[in-house]
């Protein structure tokens, strides 16, 4: 195929690449965040729980703008971490990751707290009786009831860091063959008027992440 | 030996303040509903924090406000049966169970299943989750999975309010057995007389968050501590409940 050429494969990979970390990190943290908000009573639960829905309804742009605030080479972690050892996350394939962890994970939060909160509380009542500590209960009982829920949450979550563009873009750049992920290349391909190639990258990222809704809607009917 | 219960909390302004104890054979808490039995059941177990007071078990402190002593519900020696059993519904009977053998070695963890499989008439079953098998089987399952820890004390929270009536019968048969064979003291809320009377070794009736009456059932029914007692136990009478003989009602 002519259009599978070096760098349409290298967006799909990068794509992939970025979705797939982003989401193991989205997964394992979102679930404890959830399970947090879904069972802990602790000052501060409030403001945890807006921070973490924020970047669902702010424009990627605002994200990307606090992530590089606080990523960038001048920013305040940014700052000490380029001082330290000569790096900053700004302009590689790793700041495509935390900007998409960071749009996608109160997706995640979200779909694994509700399925949390629906595990019946004299379920995990009755494995603390039993002699079963939190932690065991957790991944005996709270886990496995909600595995549904979760598993929905990791798959929208992938879809959403596969179609990430804003934040990517302001924390990560358009570099060609470096951080062009398959939403970026499509913009550059869009803005120069190559209507072939953008026409097969937007459909191919159409089906990929049609494939995963209709995944995650099967899992939950299941 | 035995249970002893010293109890006071306050939840959105209900007052719970009860005290009583509890031998070998059945205790049964007797009252309205929303008179602070489950509460008690639930404080016994740890799983709610009563403002002061004590829970001793045998000798053990389970909790002492005074003291600051609150042994958290997995150190608490104890068989609790929920009101809606809270069997776990993503494993089988036989997981059910063995989930409460706790850390027992593998060998002793599977006699104790067979025996409580046998005992409580789960074979054949043991590989069917919970929403397959009937009522008074889960009911059995739920006592089983209490039990296979030998705690030292067993409760029992209203735990045959959705039995038909037969198996309810079959029930306190049950229970009668597990009284005889492992000898603890058996806590059992319930707002029903009838299975107050039939099962009681002692009733603790409960009224408003306190401990109004406490006795052999006998005696709480021919001599009831107060008007409102004699209204909470004058079920059992237009019920036709045979009195033990030498006993009558007032």
């Amino acid at each position: 195929m002519r259009y599978l050429d070096d760098s349409v494969l290298f967006s799909l990979r990068l794509s992939l690449q970025v979705a797939a970390v982003s989401t193991v990190l989205v997964a394992v943290s979102g679930i404890g965040i959830a399970y947090v908000l879904a069972r802990k009573d602790f000052r501060g639960r409030g403001l945890l729980d807006m921070m973490v829905t924020l970047p669902l309804v702010l424009p990627p742009t605002v994200t990307g703008y606090y992530l590089v605030m606080l990523f960038g080479r001048n920013g305040l972690i940014g700052r000490y971490l380029y001082e330290l050892t000569g790096w900053s996350i700004m302009f590689t394939w790793y700041a495509a990751v935390l900007a998409s962890y960071v749009v996608a994970l109160p997706l995640m939060i979200k779909t694994a707290r509700a399925a949390i909160e629906s595990v019946d509380p004299n379920l995990v009542n009755a494995s603390y009786s039993l002699g079963h500590s939190e932690a065991e209960t957790f991944f005996r009982v709270v886990l496995p009831l909600s595995r549904r829920g979760i598993i929905a949450g990791t798959v929208l979550s992938f879809a959403r860091a596969l179609g990430e563009f804003g934040a990517t873009l302001m924390l990560a750049g358009n570099i060609p063959g470096r951080t062009d992920t398959m939403p970026i290349a499509i913009y550059t391909l869009t803005s120069s008027g190559e209507w072939t190639a953008a026409n097969f990258m937007v459909l191919l990222l159409t089906l990929v992440s049609g494939f995963f809704i209709y995944t995650t809607n099967r899992a939950r009917a299941v | 030996m035995g249970l002893t219960v010293d109890l006071q909390k306050e939840v959105k302004g209900f007052t719970l303040d009860v005290s009583w104890r509890a031998e070998d054979g059945i205790t049964v808490l007797f009252g309205y509903s929303g008179s602070g039995k489950s509460m008690t059941l639930q404080m016994i177990a740890g799983l709610m924090r009563p403002d002061s007071g004590s829970i001793r078990l045998n000798g053990g402190v389970l909790f002492d406000g005074s003291h600051g002593v609150d042994i958290p519900p997995q150190r608490r020696p104890l068989g609790y049966v929920f009101q809606d059993l809270a069997l776990f519904p993503h494993m089988t009977v036989r997981e059910n169970i063995l989930y409460g053998a706790g850390r027992l070695c593998r060998d002793e963890r599977r006699v104790r299943a067979e025996e409580l499989i046998r005992l409580f008439r789960l074979g054949g079953i043991e590989g069917s989750l919970p929403s397959e098998i009937s009522g008074g089987q889960r009911q059995r399952v739920a006592l089983a999975r209490a039990l296979i820890r030998r705690p030292e004390a067993l409760l029992l929270d209203e735990p045959f309010s959705a039995l038909d009536n037969p198996i309810r019968v079959e029930m306190r048969r049950l229970l009668s057995r597990i009284r005889e064979d492992f000898g603890i003291p058996i806590v059992l809320v319930t707002h029903d007389i009838i299975e107050a009377c039939t099962l009681a070794d002692r009733i603790v009736v409960y009224a408003g968050g306190r401990v109004r009456q406490a006795g052999p059932p006998g005696e709480v029914l021919g001599n009831p501590a107060g008007p409102d007692v004699e209204m909470l136990v004058s079920a059992a009478g237009t019920a036709g409940l045979q009195l033990p003989a030498g006993l009558h009602m007032n």
